[in-house]
């Protein structure tokens, strides 16, 4: 009785020197993080690495090893060549798209005028709102028969009824809707990262330079430009990194139609590993992400190292 | 003098002109997903009528046949569930992974903290193939306790990310003289960082509940039962009947989705923006 009674304490003692220890402690706090990442983001990865060069279909999941064959069956794939071009043209076509008006939006914003407040809320929107409703909201707005722009641009006289676009439907207007939609959802977020990097500029930089003589776009591209080229290239980052990996605008709007017009990257791994269960084909076409997301993110480190310097 | 008025005049009218160009970009897909969803049908689907007010006078019948007609109920509770437990699981995981980078691990938690952010960057679409299989053999596939299990590994990363800002911007001196009147290292994060720090838990709980309303892809992946669903995947594919749309029903669905989302947004957009450029905006 008197041994069990002693020998309590003592585990409770060597418990709280345990807790007592900051590294020690320090390394049980970030061990949950870490293994739920781990095991659920970094597993999966290898995974997919392995899915990729292998024959594994959900019918048939054999591991037999294949080497690159999925990728060089892939890159002599016409529709797959076509794909890997859809997505860099959405990608540069809504970055682009959406970088000039969040410049553009981000000059306005900074000037103070009544109802600033209220004109910065509503612009966030597109951003905020799951973009899966805001795409359906979009594709009800390019409806082929009850469209809202088609009735507009009727309405002014622009064009006929017979001449109105089917937006969804024709192959090169299909492939502008979804850029416009990926830079509408993009746009917002510029803004509020340049309004964020222009206001990190001191004032008494920007005075030195008008006492100078700079002129108001020589502040801006020669001053202000640079100085906010770290953060712009953080949200640079998210933006390409949403858009080249995006699936949900073109499932929803246009299904990669018509005839793969808009099909993506994002969208053909689901369509061939999901839909069809061909896994191993939909591995290797996710795949195909991965050097520009790595590009990415060399980038990405490159610039934390510098700025902690 | 007159010339300098007439340019001021010009000045400010294209300047107001560009704002109301950027607040219509912005707000008119939500503007017509509102006026959609209390529009008759025979005004809906008139193209003689002009689309952009009232023909007839507005209804309530696209809301009451989503909520007595279709699982849009089943779907809101299904969101509210999945969002409440991915907060649990996130805050539990994130809060003392968090402390520990900002206040234990010193030049190594540094690199595991950005190791950590960069897996908020691994897209949905690199991982639902492999993540899918693992679903199955877990036996969660078309549930959404799948959802549950998969949404932390954003938003843990996400707020690990953005709570560690929060405790190395708190003095350390406070916890340091708890330690010293006798609080063990781990009673001074239980009872004087937590605390402390309730702002920025608040901020993780608001942003980790609309990352998985936003959410997509994984839930198209995951679940096809229609009870299971989440909001967001409900509305926008689950109430097309063969192939005819029903716009006035989807917009109200969408509408009651994204009003919690957007005004969530609205008031938390600083402390977001200051979480994803890891503090390099003040």
């Amino acid at each position: 009785m008197a041994a069990i009674a002693e020998s309590v304490p003592k585990p409770a003692s060597r418990f709280r020197f345990i807790l007592d220890r900051r590294d020690v402690l320090g390394t049980i706090f970030i061990a949950p993080a870490v293994l739920y990442v781990l095991l659920l983001v970094g597993v999966p990865l290898l995974l997919a690495v392995y899915y990729s060069v292998s024959a594994y279909t959900i019918y048939n999941p054999t591991w037999q090893f294949v080497g690159l064959a999925n990728f060089s069956e892939l890159v002599r794939d016409p529709v797959f060549q076509k794909t890997l071009t859809n997505t860099f043209i959405l990608t540069f076509g809504s970055q682009i798209l959406g970088l000039v008006l969040g410049k553009f939006g981000a000059l306005l914003l900074m000037r103070p005028f009544p109802g600033r407040k209220l004109v910065r809320a509503i612009i966030i929107l597109p951003w905020a709102v799951p973009i899966a409703l805001a795409t359906v909201a979009w594709q009800w707005m390019f409806d082929s028969l009850y469209s809202v722009i088609n009735w507009t641009l009727i309405a002014l006289g622009l064009i006929t009824r017979s001449q109105a676009p089917n937006w969804l439907g024709t192959p090169d207007l299909a492939m502008l809707s979804v850029i416009v939609v990926n830079a509408w959802r993009f746009f917002p977020f510029a803004i509020v990262i340049f309004l964020a990097g222009i206001t990190a500029v001191p004032q008494d930089v920007l005075d030195a330079a008008t006492v100078d003589g700079a002129g108001f776009w020589r502040r801006n591209y020669q001053i202000i430009v640079p100085m906010i080229l770290p953060i712009v290239a953080i949200g640079l980052i998210f933006g390409i990194v949403f858009t080249f990996t995006d699936l949900s605008v073109v499932f929803l709007m246009t299904m990669g139609g018509p005839v793969d017009a808009t099909s993506v990257l994002g969208f053909k791994g689901f369509q061939v590993g999901i839909v069809s269960g061909d896994v191993s084909h939909g591995a290797a076409i996710s795949l195909f992400m991965l050097p520009v997301l790595l590009v990415v993110v060399i980038f990405m480190l490159r610039f934390i190292r510098r700025r902690e310097i | 003098m007159r010339q300098g008025a007439l340019a001021k005049a010009v000045q400010e009218t294209s300047f107001y002109g560009a704002v109301a160009f950027f607040f219509i970009l912005a707000a008119f897909p939500f503007y017509w997903m509102v006026i959609t969803s209390f529009k008759t049908n025979s005004d809906l689907y008139n193209v003689s009528h002009i689309p952009f007010w009232f023909n007839d006078p507005p209804t309530l019948e696209h809301f009451r046949y989503l909520f007595e007609k279709t699982l849009f109920a089943t779907w809101l509770l299904n969101s509210l569930i999945i969002g409440l437990c991915v907060v649990a699981i996130t805050l539990v995981t994130a809060l003392p992974a968090a402390y520990s980078l900002a206040r234990m691990t010193g030049r190594s938690g540094e690199t595991l903290g950005i190791g950590i952010f960069l897996t908020y960057l691994v897209p949905p679409t690199l991982l639902f193939l492999p993540l899918s299989r693992v679903i199955a053999v877990l036996g969660l596939q078309n549930s959404m306790w799948s959802l549950v299990l998969i949404y932390p590994t954003f938003t843990i990363p996400f707020c690990t990310w953005l709570l560690m800002g929060f405790f190395k911007a708190m003095p350390p001196e406070i916890e340091e003289a708890a330690v010293v009147d006798g609080c063990s290292l781990f009673g001074a994060f239980i009872k004087m960082a937590l605390p402390l720090s309730l702002p920025g838990i608040l901020t993780a709980v608001i942003f980790t509940f609309t990352l998985t309303l936003q959410e997509f892809v994984y839930a198209l992946t995951f679940i096809s039962s229609s009870n299971q669903k989440p909001i967001t995947l409900g509305v926008a594919t689950d109430l097309i009947r063969g192939d005819i749309f029903y716009w006035g029903e989807i917009m109200a669905g969408a509408l009651i989705a994204s009003i919690p989302v957007a005004i969530a947004y609205n008031f938390f957009l600083d402390r977001f923006i200051a979480g994803i450029t890891g503090g390099a905006v003040k």
